[in-house]
């Protein structure tokens, strides 16, 4: 039970947030759109923290989720329900497919192929106007219902994105803590080690993949299907850019890292007026940043940084020995 | 009983031949010794051994089955696990967790059944802690196993990585240069490490600079010079072989 402390303490905070401020717009509207960030970049965390891969273009998946509950409930009067299924199998096939090329590459290559992938996306659901709707977007797209209740108010909003939001974390420490999160991350660690212990490391890359996109494609549904109306805008370049921050700013490979990259990430346009005109640069400069000063991340720093001084109240600890990785010279 | 079969091996990088013709049998149960001067290809046959290099040449049998064409996972699958001379370990694990992922083999759970966390995944995961600390103990580190692996000092790393590769219950392991960079006392317990790989009927290839290892614990030794064949026998063959001592020695002018 120890291993699931933390997420019983923040699931707990979730679900009391609403009961003890139940009207402010704060805690529904905003705080509904933090727990939908959180499964992007939750999910995102497990290909680019855990896997060591980078993604640009994870929007992509957002958008193709979003836009197949869209379509598919607008046009084709389907189940909002079975839309999100339909649009989790469609991004299940798209991102294997994608998968197939792109993960042949690594590094700036990968980071090249996927922007592409996300652009190309972007274009397809600009100009494809005759079923996306074009830039103008899709709108009247239906509410969720849950046992014959729609979900038609804020509150009910953020209680079912909750429960996804929670969800996702914990199939994220599940993984983490298995022989399938060992593979991921011995996958970053040394590659040709992993296939030396018997890791198909195309397929661990390629299924983490699509893993995390169908993360987002879920996300994507709860998102068309809350705001009722979508537009290309919502699943462009930047806001790729900002899932990657999240997951940079909290703590690559670190699940709560991600969460807590996501409530900053989220919380911060929302109080700072200012932080409308200069959004991209703000989060260029926290990405540098934040890969300069703190590679592991903000909320790793911070909890290190917390363990240190509570370890010293509580007498020496000792001290590890210097790393010496770097010794041997190849002959 | 011939576990590890090489004939005609060739590998060239461009003009350089790396290897040439190379030919040898390692028996099971043996420490067979590759030994050489640098850049006499010892590093390269480890790679074509394990599916890093395709040989440009000849073939491999591993326990009568062609390794031509198998990736790396599938080698491994066969049974074969390595060490590495510029050590590849997990520095982003702890020590354990490292010696976990060689477990990999061994068991099944994937993203879905890990996913959901069910029992057989629990139970899985106390199987795989009890065969790494198995082979933590072997190689004498269990008492580090919580700590970081980058925290570890080289001689550890080492042995880390042969727990690791034990961990995954080898046939055969491929050690290159384990004692490269170790001190003595290290170097006692590398050897003593190796003889009890030996025993628990583990073949080991081993490459190694530090003749004095390489002579104690040899049951036959492979010269290499310049990617050739230079001589095959125990190790007291080996040392009076006047093809040997000239490609260390030099001749007289």
């Amino acid at each position: 039970m120890n291993r699931l402390k933390g997420f019983y303490v923040y699931a707990a905070v979730v679900a009391l947030l609403p009961i003890l401020f139940p009207d402010n717009y704060f805690v529904t509207v905003v705080g509904a759109t933090i727990l939908l960030n959180v499964i992007l970049a939750v999910g995102l965390n497990l290909f680019i923290g855990y896997a060591g891969q980078i993604s640009l273009g994870h929007a992509a998946f957002f958008g193709i989720g979003a836009y197949s509950s869209a379509v598919l409930t607008t046009r084709f009067e389907l189940n909002a329900w079975l839309a999100m299924l339909v649009g989790l199998g469609l991004v299940y096939v798209i991102a294997n497919l994608v998968a197939r090329p792109i993960l042949k590459l690594k590094g700036h290559y990968l980071a090249m192929a996927t922007l592409g992938f996300g652009i190309i996306v972007n274009i397809i659901l600009v100009q494809e106007s005759s079923w996306s709707g074009g830039p103008d977007g899709l709108g009247d797209i239906p509410t969720l219902s849950l046992f014959g209740f729609d979900i038609d108010t804020d509150l009910r909003w953020y209680g079912m994105i909750a429960f996804f939001s929670l969800a996702a974390i914990l199939v994220s420490l599940n993984i983490i803590d298995s022989r399938a999160g060992r593979e991921l991350r011995a996958v970053h660690g040394s590659e040709f080690a992993a296939q030396m212990m018997g890791v198909d490391t195309v397929r661990t890359r390629t299924n983490v993949f699509v893993l995390s996109a169908m993360f987002a494609s879920l996300a994507g549904s709860l998102f068309a299907h809350q705001q009722a109306f979508v537009s290309p805008e919502s699943f462009g370049f930047g806001f790729s850019i900002e899932i990657v921050t999240m997951v940079v700013l909290g703590g690559m490979a670190s699940t709560y890292g991600a969460v807590f990259g996501a409530i900053v990430l989220t919380l911060l346009p929302e109080t700072l007026v200012v932080f409308e005109d200069y959004e991209m640069l703000i989060f260029g400069g926290i990405l540098m940043g934040g890969m300069i000063f703190m590679p592991q991340g903000l909320f790793v720093f911070l909890t290190q940084k917390i363990r240190t001084v509570l370890n010293h109240r509580s007498g020496p600890s000792p001290k590890p020995q210097d790393a010496q990785k770097t010794l041997e010279c190849d002959s | 009983m011939t576990i590890l079969q090489a004939v005609n091996l060739d590998k060239h990088f461009g003009g350089v031949a790396a290897v040439t013709d190379l030919s040898f049998s390692v028996t099971e149960g043996e420490i067979y010794s590759v030994i050489g001067p640098n850049g006499a290809g010892k590093t390269t046959l480890f790679n074509m051994l394990c599916g890093y290099y395709v040989p440009s040449g000849g073939s491999i049998t591993f326990a009568g089955k062609d390794l031509a064409g198998m990736e790396t996972h599938q080698i491994a699958a066969q049974g074969i696990s390595r060490t590495f001379q510029n050590l590849q370990v997990f520095y982003n694990m702890t020590v354990l967790e490292n010696v976990m992922v060689g477990c990999h083999m061994r068991t099944r759970t994937g993203l879905i059944k890990a996913a959901l966390r069910l029992p057989s995944v629990i139970r899985e995961e106390r199987q795989v802690r009890e065969w790494s600390l198995e082979a933590l103990t072997l190689c004498g580190l269990e008492h580090l196993a919580d700590r970081e692996a980058g925290s570890l000092p080289y001689g550890e790393l080492k042995r880390l990585e042969i727990a690791r590769a034990l961990a995954s219950d080898p046939k055969f392991l491929a050690m290159d240069e384990p004692a490269a960079g170790l001190n003595d006392t290290e170097t006692v317990e590398m050897r003593q490490l190796i003889q009890r790989l030996k025993e628990r009927g583990i073949t080991i290839l081993l490459v190694e600079h530090n003749m004095g290892l390489v002579m104690q614990i040899s049951d036959r030794v492979l010269v290499l010079g310049f990617g050739c064949l230079l001589a095959e026998g125990t190790p007291q063959e080996v040392q009076n072989n006047p093809a040997v001592i000239k490609a260390y020695l030099g001749e007289d002018v």
